[in-house]
């Protein structure tokens, strides 16, 4: 043993068996967290210097398994044979060992040295179950150290024994065990065959490859034969031979009979002396108890709504307050930095292009970290997968999951939300194809920055129905994304329902490091990932909406007009009026009114720099478009801005209708002028809320969107589906309504 | 002792499972849970819409929708 050595350790085990509680027990903050290439499963590492060894771990995905059906098993099982760590820590539940033993057995056939952290001992003596370590050590013939992970007993020890056998730098021994005398003799053929020639034995021992053709593991039969199509053809063949004859005589498949004999194996080494129960095994416990009442047909569901309801509360309120200051942060230095740099372009940039554009990145944090807590904390408590047991029978009629609600939720389900944290929120979902179903179709929901649009325009045009409204677009919203997840489901993500099992661990109260660990690296991955990529396309955002610059002459006609207008005032009171922003007040009559007059001039000036920017040319480009929606020029530049941050829906409607910044206090000038434009009425109104409520997402979710799912074009997807089910629709909305000779 | 499907099982009786017909990906799920021939288990409850069930083996809770049951035979004690 070298004093610089460095062991590459990985942590293995079951969801819900304080692996990760012990991972963070271990490693602390120290830790690293990111992914493995190509997909969305996590990959957290960590090290530990131990007597002056170098551990190097590396928590797993939670598995039942080591089958290649899951994104995480196959991650974990990969990880074992091409990473090759020197041993693995496999954490299995004290309380639950037969199932979390079937994970073990596979890693032992694998043949890695193997330490077991025997946890929750403590939760297991509370209900009775005493298990005599060394006894199960000798019988499985690996080290096994009874641990508490949440306080931290146990650590020690497993450390010591994890340097100790990592130093041995033993090869891999696989464990053998009997199959059956219909599986047996086939696979000690196969196993000779394999070990003749050179066929993935680089990475697996020969018999877990001929275990793998007898599962019919999808990975290994096509690695296979890729190496050796005729060895493989032969190994195929032989695992046919079997399985149909199991088909005949048993009714039953070759994997089932090896699951039985591992289990069976299992069984054995726990028989006799291994595991003492001193309870009934049909005792209730609190956990159950707690059950009766939070999954009671009646109390079940109310108490749901009300939990969700204050996490959406909590998640809102708490973050509220920093948002507030973030932004008042960022008004105060954009004040600022308009009176150290001239006003301009460059003043433009970083004024409306950066800051705007980091503003936008770093007011979604506090959302982020409020959320991620919550669902963290129902998550570790076990309340989650409650939620998604009571809720997957509405769901699963969607093609989505029960777990599926956190994310619509958060999205502004109820309305209010935010589509960023909602889209981060499917993580929560382990099974793909509806993972993607609502990830794509969650930003449908009405979130925070919509509102505002919305209630301009109901302002504006149903002024007695505010709450109506409102409730009547929340549930449009629901049925917009639910159907479209139907559809995505018939369509581009078919196929069955990936199985549900879902196991329902004990309520158990979380360790606050534990939640604020967990926290701060999704918020930290957020700011990492996204804020650069938001950022970069905010200023791209910037530039189509300033560039190009209005032509010399125009712009000298507007100045010409402010000149005229200034010349017949009194010399001293000319430069004081070409500042920006002066007191109004103390102005007389004349001088005010005069003021006015270039104010308009500026805001005509800007609304002729945004007609003429690319963004306005777009805008005027897709009317031959969106006039079947009724939408002409001024709001196509708005909705395009509405791309970058649905906040800027308000603010360029306003300019594209010179009105100037102060003006807009809070849509409200915007609204009473919509109101009286001959132009609007209520069915474009209309038609222009459900464009806005279903149109593509906003930038900062776009990019989540590509971060969660893993590709682009799932990002890019959501742009055109979502703006053309949103044209479509508003369309329909419109012709149908000129048709019936409302509005026009 | 008769036989049932799972999904037949009320709440709070008690069985024995003797055959899983799930193949390809479900039938690995099942068996990663535990839920093999000669394994007993309890019904612990419903959802609220009466699917997904919950169940106890093994001293733990798995919840399973309907026709993911219906791939499961179970032995049931009689007179529960």
């Amino acid at each position: 043993m070298t004093a610089s050595a460095e062991y590459l350790i990985a942590l293995a085990g079951n969801p819900n068996c304080g692996k990760t509680t012990l991972f963070n027990a271990i490693t602390g903050a120290r830790q690293h967290v990111g992914n493995y290439p190509g997909i969305t499963v996590e990959k957290k590492e960590g090290v530990h210097l131990f007597n002056g060894l170098k551990l190097r771990l590396v928590d797993l995905p939670g598995t039942y398994s080591l089958t290649a059906y899951s994104m995480e098993e196959l991650v974990a099982r990969d990880f074992l044979a091409l990473e090759r760590p020197q041993l693995v820590i496999n954490i299995v539940d004290a309380s639950n060992l037969e199932r979390n033993l079937y994970l073990t057995i596979q890693i032992l056939e694998l043949g890695i040295p193997v330490v077991l952290a025997l946890n929750m001992v403590d939760a297991a003596a509370s209900r009775g179950i005493e298990i005599d370590a060394e006894e199960l050590s000798r019988r499985l013939q690996i080290p096994v150290i009874p641990t508490v992970a949440r306080s931290g007993t146990g650590k020690l020890e497993l450390l010591e024994k994890t340097a100790e056998v990592a130093a041995e730098n033993r090869s891999w021994k696989p464990l053998h065990i009997s199959y059956g005398a219909d599986i047996d003799p086939v696979l000690d053929q196969m196993e000779t065959d394999i070990a003749g020639s050179d066929f993935l034995l680089d990475f697996y021992p020969a018999r877990w490859i001929a275990l793998k053709y007898l599962e019919a593991d999808e990975q290994v039969i096509n690695k296979g034969a890729e190496v050796n199509p005729e060895l493989s053809s032969r190994l195929e063949a032989l695992a046919d031979h079997v399985a149909e004859h199991l088909q005949k005589t048993l009714e039953t498949y070759p994997e089932a009979i090896i699951a039985d004999h591992r289990y069976g194996f299992i069984s054995a080494v726990l028989k006799a002396g291994v595991v003492h129960n001193s309870q009934r095994s049909d005792r209730l416990y609190l956990s159950d108890q707690l059950d009766q009442v939070l999954t009671n047909r009646f109390f079940g569901p109310l108490i749901m709504l009300v939990i969700l309801y204050a996490v959406y509360k909590a998640t809102f309120d708490y973050s509220a307050l920093p948002v507030e200051w973030l932004n008042a942060g960022f008004t105060t230095l954009s004040a600022w930095m308009q009176t150290i740099i001239p006003p301009g372009l460059l003043q433009s940039l970083i004024v409306s292009g950066i800051i705007d554009g980091v503003g936008g990145v770093l007011s979604f944090i506090p959302l982020i970290l409020f959320m991620f807590f919550a669902i963290a904390f129902l998550e570790d408590t076990g309340y989650l997968a409650r939620v998604a047991y009571m809720l997957d029978r509405v769901f699963r009629t969607f093609g989505l999951h029960g777990s599926s609600v956190m994310a619509y939720i958060v999205s502004g389900g109820i309305a209010g939300g935010c589509a960023v944290p909602g889209v981060m929120a499917t993580r929560t979902l382990r099974s793909p194809r509806e993972r993607l179903a609502t990830l794509l179709t969650a930003p449908f929901m009405n979130c925070g920055a919509k509102l505002p649009v919305f209630a301009m325009l109901i302002a504006a045009f149903f002024p007695a129905r505010h709450a109506q409204m409102m409730f009547l677009l929340t549930i449009f919203s629901w049925i917009a994304a639910l159907s479209m997840a139907r559809i995505i489901r018939w369509t581009i993500l078919r196929g069955p329902s990936t199985p549900f099992l879902l196991e329902l661990p004990p309520y158990r109260m979380p360790t606050l490091k534990g939640l604020l660990i967990h926290t701060w690296e999704r918020t930290w991955q957020y700011i990492r990932k996204a804020g650069t990529i938001i950022l970069a396309l905010s200023i791209l955002f910037w530039a189509l909406m300033t560039f190009p610059l209005l032509p010399d002459a125009r712009k000298s006609q507007f100045e010409a007009d402010r000149q005229q207008i200034l010349s017949q005032l009194p010399e001293d009171t000319r430069t004081s009026l070409m500042q920006p922003g002066i007191a109004q007040d103390g102005l007389t009559r004349e001088i005010a009114k005069a003021s006015q007059r270039i104010r308009a001039i500026d805001r005509a000036e800007s609304e002729a720099t945004l007609q003429h920017s690319y963004a306005g040319r777009i805008g005027m480009a897709l009317e031959t478009l969106t006039q079947w929606s009724g939408f002409e020029w001024r709001t196509n530049v708005a909705l395009l801005a509405g791309f970058a941050a649905k906040e800027l829906i308000i603010s360029t409607l306003g300019t594209a209708y010179s009105l100037g910044g102060a003006d807009l206090d809070a849509g409200m000038s915007l609204s009473r002028r919509l109101a009286s434009d001959p132009q609007w009425n209520r069915l474009r109104a209309f038609s222009l809320i459900v464009f806005i409520m279903l149109y593509a997402p906003c930038l900062a979710t776009v990019t989540c969107i590509a971060k969660e799912s893993g590709a682009v074009k799932w990002a890019l997807f959501s742009l055109a589906f979502n703006t053309t089910a949103a044209y479509l629709i508003s369309a329909a909305i419109y012709q149908g309504g000129l048709w019936m000779g409302i509005g026009g | 002792m008769p036989t049932v499907l799972l999904r037949q099982m009320a709440v709070g009786q008690e069985g024995v499972i003797t055959k899983v017909t799930a193949e390809g990906e479900l039938g690995r799920r099942i068996r990663d849970m535990g839920l093999v021939p000669g394994t007993p288990l309890r019904i612990q409850g419903r959802a609220p819409l009466k699917d997904p069930v919950a169940i106890k083996l093994r001293n733990f809770t798995l919840s399973l929708r309907n026709n993911e049951a219906d791939y499961i035979t179970v032995e049931v004690d009689e007179g529960k």
